[in-house]
């Protein structure tokens, strides 16, 4: 499939989760697909990072279903205010979406995040936590329920609803046609998570292989993603730039400020815009230089 | 060792922040928590295990701000089986806040009102899961009535209000032991877990701190200068742990 062919299965108002982490491993290549998209009124589920920021600034989100949305980097005092990590940058475009009420938020703890991929995965409603009790989670997400131990404890638990999504996107770094999927970085994150809860699942890759050359590149704990877990794949050479793709290639800390700076304004957007998100893959490759 | 810097006197203070902690996951984030507990593990905590900052477990003191250091690999913890170290409650986790409370509780997430902050931040992140299963410590490098604050605006680590609200069953492995700041040391030790003064940085004043502070703090009628790094510290962090003295952007001197 190609890029364009994945977007045009979406339709206004999909759930759509997205794999990856902060800066890492997002298929951003389709991600700027959705951007060049009539699409809009998403609901965007991820670990986010410039994935949400991009989609968020071209006025295709609704709402977000977050526990983070932040760029990883090297230190960056001025955008840190405060003891916030000096590995974690906050995402420029998603502050502003936020901060002029541009999107609608839906806000949970990252493990939180996971049972509700899990619970989908495996299609029950909820799983029960401890996680959240206490803190302000459900006071800003009152749809949240509690449950109640039916053994001897009786300890009442949060229930983490079933985060079920319309469409997964991930990026993995090998692929072949059938849909099977290789990551040969140190994290697989929760890119198989996320196909499991989803509806329809589209795969990027940075090359399409023939199936038995999948050993070549890793042991067989590697192919995270199988194709149960796959109804599509896109071959995309640089396909999670600017975010890293390790050991393909690292996070681009060059580009990446170009993005942040992108933020500054409607004329610094626009210029962004033009350069590197109204053209398709090929031409953003060359553009960036991949 | 008149020329020992705030940073360094910080980095000891995290340090300390996971002596006795013995055989669990000690997960410092941030350059000065960082350096902090693999100074920890290196000098009198070795049964810690500490990541790479990625998804390794690594057993030798990696160095900040160095490009491909020569990494000991002893484990693999990528982010998913995190969350299976969280829950079972063996970690301590040193978080940063931007804003904390005199129960502790933190925020990360918003400055304002939620449904149009006027900061975002980063979300909730891993707090709530890390306050209610295990040990969470805090790092402050700017400590000032902004940073600790009356209440914070949404509560992402639960403070210890919080927590007894929860009751003593729900909460029972809810556990802040210490704040480090810029200015010094904090505890929850007083009779009502409200924050307490533990120890000032040497060259801080007790007035000094109590006006940077945005509530009441309880202060002890003796109040000890923060400890000093031994020279043999004091050389693992500058020769090995930060040799590129990364720590004074953290906290200038």
């Amino acid at each position: 499939m190609t890029e364009d062919e994945v977007v045009g299965e979406l339709v206004d108002g999909m759930t759509v989760g997205i794999g990856g982490w902060g800066s890492r491993r997002k298929p951003m290549s389709l991600v700027r697909a959705i951007v060049r998209s009539p699409v809009r009124d998403l609901t965007v589920v991820a670990y986010g990072g410039p994935d949400v920021g991009l989609l968020c600034a071209a006025g295709k989100v609704k709402k977000v279903v977050f526990a983070f949305v932040a760029l990883d980097g090297p230190a960056a005092p001025s955008l840190s205010p405060s003891a916030i990590p000096a590995s974690a940058l906050l995402e420029p475009h998603f502050r502003s979406a936020r901060q002029s009420g541009a999107i609608e938020v839906s806000e949970l703890d990252e493990g939180m995040f996971l049972l509700g991929l899990q619970a989908a995965a495996w299609r029950v409603p909820f799983l029960p936590t401890r996680v959240g009790l206490g803190s302000d989670v459900p006071r800003i997400n009152p749809d949240l329920q509690t449950v109640r131990s039916p053994y001897e404890d009786g300890e009442e638990l949060l229930a983490v609803p079933a985060l079920t999504l319309d469409v997964a996107l991930v990026h993995m770094n090998r692929a072949d046609v059938g849909g099977n999927g290789q990551y040969l970085g140190i994290d697989p994150y929760f890119d198989d998570l996320f196909c499991m809860a989803a509806e329809r699942r589209f795969l990027s890759c940075e090359r399409i292989v023939p199936t038995e050359d999948f050993a070549k590149g890793g042991p067989p704990q590697s192919l995270r993603i199988n194709r149960l877990m796959t109804d599509g794949v896109v071959e995309s050479r640089g396909g999670a730039h600017f975010t890293s793709c390790l050991p393909d290639y690292d996070r681009d800390d060059a580009f990446q400020q170009e993005y942040t700076a992108s933020a500054k304004g409607p004329d610094e957007w626009q210029a962004f815009k033009g350069k590197y998100l109204d053209v398709g893959h090929d031409d953003y490759r060359k553009v960036v230089g991949l | 060792m008149s020329d020992v810097s705030r940073a360094e006197v910080c980095a000891v203070a995290c340090a300390e922040a996971f002596r006795g902690d013995g055989e669990i996951l000690a997960n410092p984030i941030g350059t000065i928590p960082l350096i902090g507990g693999r100074l920890a593990k290196e000098r009198f905590e070795p049964g810690l295990v500490m990541t790479d900052g990625e998804a390794l477990l690594v057993a030798n003191p990696v160095p900040v701000g160095v490009d491909d250091p020569e990494k000991v690999i002893e484990g693999w913890n990528p982010y998913r089986a995190m969350f299976d170290v969280v829950w079972s409650g063996r970690r301590h986790v040193m978080m940063g806040a931007t804003q904390i409370d005199r129960y502790g509780n933190q925020n990360i997430d918003f400055i304002g009102p939620w449904d149009r902050p006027k900061v975002q931040l980063l979300g909730f992140r891993g707090g709530p899961g890390n306050t209610i299963n295990h040990a969470t410590s805090y790092f402050v490098p700017n400590h000032t009535t902004r940073s600790f604050v009356e209440r914070v605006d949404v509560v992402t680590g639960i403070g210890y209000d919080r927590a007894a609200e929860l009751g003593p069953e729900v909460a029972r492995f809810h556990r802040i032991p210490c704040v480090v700041s810029n200015l010094g040391v904090f505890d929850f030790a007083s009779s009502d877990h409200r924050m307490r003064l533990r120890s000032v940085h040497p060259g801080v004043t007790i007035d000094e701190v109590v006006a940077a502070t945005g509530f009441e703090l309880v202060v002890p009628d003796e109040v000890p200068e923060s400890r000093l790094p031994t020279e043999e510290e004091l050389l693992l962090i500058r020769d090995v742990l930060d040799p590129g003295n990364l720590r004074d952007a953290d906290v200038p001197s």
